[in-house]
């Protein structure tokens, strides 16, 4: 590559950084102010003279009993709708890339369907149909929309990865003396792990960003996630709202994002299966 | 360790065609059995009806005295190398050689003697920690080879283990098998398509084309005494040359003069017409280089040599001729069955690297008449084999069954 061409690269690179990071460092601008500097008009990206707030508004935002217990909620959530998505999608993703069974395309369509499916207009049906069965304002009442909106593109993930393991892998571990539960858990999942991960990731944003079911189908801090309680963030004076302690919510809110990215990357090494078969 | 024994072995896929068509096939305990033939002749299939990775359609699968045919692959306690090694990647050599052991439950203490002896044997010793990864393809074969031998298995199973090693590597792991085999003594079945392997490693070998065995006899009794055609035409490198023959009394009418052959072949060979003479490269000599009293006029023939190809210790000379229609499309029917594709009729002759023939000369070429085999051009059998020492061959025509097999199967 010449260098007039990396040069190129650097430049374009920072634009779309500076595109993709510059509102979300405004926000940590914005949580670092006080909340009179922001009413009264604070264009600065540094917090003007006397201006800053320091640590306080995290301070306050976390000792706002709600918005600690909506975090717990959206960590609780996701995790559940990530670990069960993630196990029904494995043992599906599994008997679709090996078994030959009536209605393997019906099913693998209908999951594309599901994905392709407007969240939106499910809303109304949902609500009325949590209302019946009790689980509106639960746990439960979110697990279930994320599992069923997330699966399909887990299953469709996964299915790709264990096409690409060699059966041989699985009839080596039989012939072994293997059960075909033994093979499936002790060789083919630590193989198709890279994807098992991604489906995971994928998942998890799913459930943590998700806004529309929040605010739908919840009414209390019961299940509120924090999407849904951030807008409900109002402060004492519904009229002012209190900006700089939103944008420390935010901030606060995309954290457990940041580490679980960064912890699950770690586990999403390419070409685990080089070294198998012949190369 | 244990015995292996097929019976009428059938093996259908979904198209009703048969993979493997009622094949037969005793392996004694500790006998080294080969099954080779060209490509798609049923031999992996039926290495996998054994080891229970397929289903078997029809027929007896006895290993050990006890029939198998609806055990599950790990109750059949027999161990297997894949042609692509099939090792596990995310396993350290050490967890991969150990994967059956820790699999049947084996206490830490055994399991650690047993795998440090395997490593030992199959000099894997400063590989230990590594992933499969990191080997080259000759370790990965050995560790391979190491999980399968680790476990006290009935018997060993091999799919084409060495195709995907490079021509030096293969001969040295053949011989490191070989040496293997023997020192274990377990019943080992070994599937290959490369004859050499088939020669140099087996006890017996099991010969099979379309799916239907051809014959099962030692290395030296498919070169001496080929049941047919297809068999005269696999065995050997290079391959035995297949001439139009016209046997008249005991002179044989060969494209390029007359032979005298012994009576007991001749009578064989009695009112059958155009036959199809099969002599291997190394039964032609140059006259020159022959003893002379060996060379009389009724062995010896002149032809124009189109090329030679020298070697040191011996010259391939080869020698193009005209057949005659009948047996041309025989040939070539045979040559593709044989996974080959020869452009034309030619006469391989093998040399001895004294001689000092070369290209364009006329050579007087001596032929050892006592060799010659004759085989019958409609059925490909071998109307002149010494039936006392070709080892089993399946009642039938198994050649003829082969190919009606293939006629149907190509039609479709």
């Amino acid at each position: 590559m010449s260098t007039k061409n990396r040069i190129g690269v650097v430049i374009g690179a920072i634009l779309i950084l500076l595109w993709c990071l510059l509102p979300v460092a405004w926000i940590v601008s914005l949580s670092f102010k006080s909340q009179e500097a922001i009413t009264n008009g604070s264009p600065g990206f540094l917090p003007s003279s006397g201006g800053g707030a320091g640590w306080q508004n995290y301070a306050d935002v976390l000792a706002d009993e709600q918005f600690r217990r909506a975090i717990f909620n959206s960590i609780g959530i996701s995790l559940i709708a990530t670990g069960l998505s993630v196990i029904i999608a494995t043992l599906a993703a599994y008997a679709i890339a090996r078994l030959e069974f009536a209605g393997k395309r019906f099913v693998l369509t209908l999951a594309l369907v599901i994905a392709m499916f407007p969240v939106v207009s499910l809303v109304g049906p949902l609500f009325d149909m949590w209302r019946t069965f009790g689980i509106y304002d639960t746990w439960p009442g979110l697990i279930i929309p994320y599992m069923s909106f997330t699966l399909p593109l887990a299953i469709w993930t996964l299915s790709a990865f264990f096409r690409e393991i060699p059966w041989e892998m699985e009839q080596a571990a039989q012939v072994d003396g293997a059960t075909s539960w033994q093979a499936f858990r002790k060789v083919i999942v630590p193989l198709a792990a890279p994807g098992v991960f991604t489906a995971a990731i994928l998942t998890f944003f799913f459930a943590w960003n998700d806004f529309v079911f929040g605010i739908s189908l919840t009414s209390t801090e019961n299940a509120r996630p924090i999407p849904a309680a951030l807008s409900f963030f109002v402060g004492s004076d519904p009229f002012n709202r209190p900006a700089s302690l939103l944008a420390a919510g935010a901030v606060v809110s995309t954290i457990p994002i940041i580490v679980i990215v960064l912890l699950f990357q770690r586990k999403i090494v390419a070409g685990l299966t080089s070294g198998a078969v012949k190369g | 360790m244990a015995g292996i024994q097929m019976k009428n072995i059938v093996k259908q896929y979904g198209d009703g065609f048969p993979a493997v068509n009622d094949v037969s096939i005793d392996v004694e305990e500790g006998e080294f059995l080969i099954l080779v033939g060209p490509s798609g002749c049923g031999k992996s299939t039926l290495l996998r009806m054994i080891v229970g990775l397929e289903d078997i359609t029809g027929g007896d699968m006895v290993i050990g005295g006890k029939k198998v045919n609806d055990l599950a692959p790990r109750e059949r306690n027999l161990s297997m190398v894949f042609q692509n090694y099939a090792l596990y990647p995310h396993l350290t050599v050490y967890e991969n050689i150990a994967f059956p052991l820790r699999l049947a439950g084996k206490p830490e203490s055994e399991i650690d003697e047993k795998v440090r002896e395997a490593s030992k044997t199959l000099e894997l010793d400063e590989h230990l920690e590594r992933k499969p990864g990191n080997l080259s393809g000759g370790q990965r074969q050995r560790v391979a080879m190491g999980r399968a031998i680790v476990r006290d298995a009935e018997a060993f199973l091999f799919d084409e283990p060495l195709s995907n090693l490079d021509a030096k590597l293969r001969g040295q792991m053949r011989t490191e098998i070989s040496r293997l085999q023997k020192r274990l003594g377990i019943t080992t079945v070994y599937v290959t398509h490369d004859q050499t392997e088939a020669m140099t490693l087996g006890d017996r070998v099991a010969v099979l084309k379309r799916g239907v065995l051809q014959q099962h006899a030692t290395p030296r009794e498919l070169y001496e005494n080929p049941a047919n055609l297809f068999v005269a035409g696999f065995i050997g490198s290079p391959p035995m040359n297949f001439l139009p023959a016209n046997v008249k009394g005991n002179q044989v009418e060969l494209p390029f003069g007359t032979v005298t052959i012994p009576e007991d072949k001749a009578a064989k060979a009695q009112g059958k017409g155009l036959l199809i003479a099969g002599i291997r490269p190394d039964h032609f000599e140059d006259a020159d280089v022959v003893d002379k009293d060996k060379v009389t006029d009724e062995a010896t023939f002149k032809a124009k040599v189109d090329v030679v190809e020298w070697l040191g210790n011996e010259a391939y000379a080869y020698i193009p001729f005209e057949a005659p229609t009948e047996v041309r499309e025989q040939l070539a029917q045979l040559e593709k069955d044989l996974d080959g594709e020869s452009l034309r009729t030619q006469l391989v002759v093998s040399l001895d690297g004294a001689s000092r023939v070369s290209e364009g000369d006329e050579a007087t070429i001596w032929v050892d008449a006592r060799k010659i085999h004759l085989f019958d051009p409609a059925t490909g059998e071998n109307l002149t084999m010494d039936a006392d020492n070709a080892g089993i061959i399946p009642g039938g025509n198994a050649m003829a069954k082969a190919e009606e097999i293939g006629e149907e199967q190509d039609a479709v």
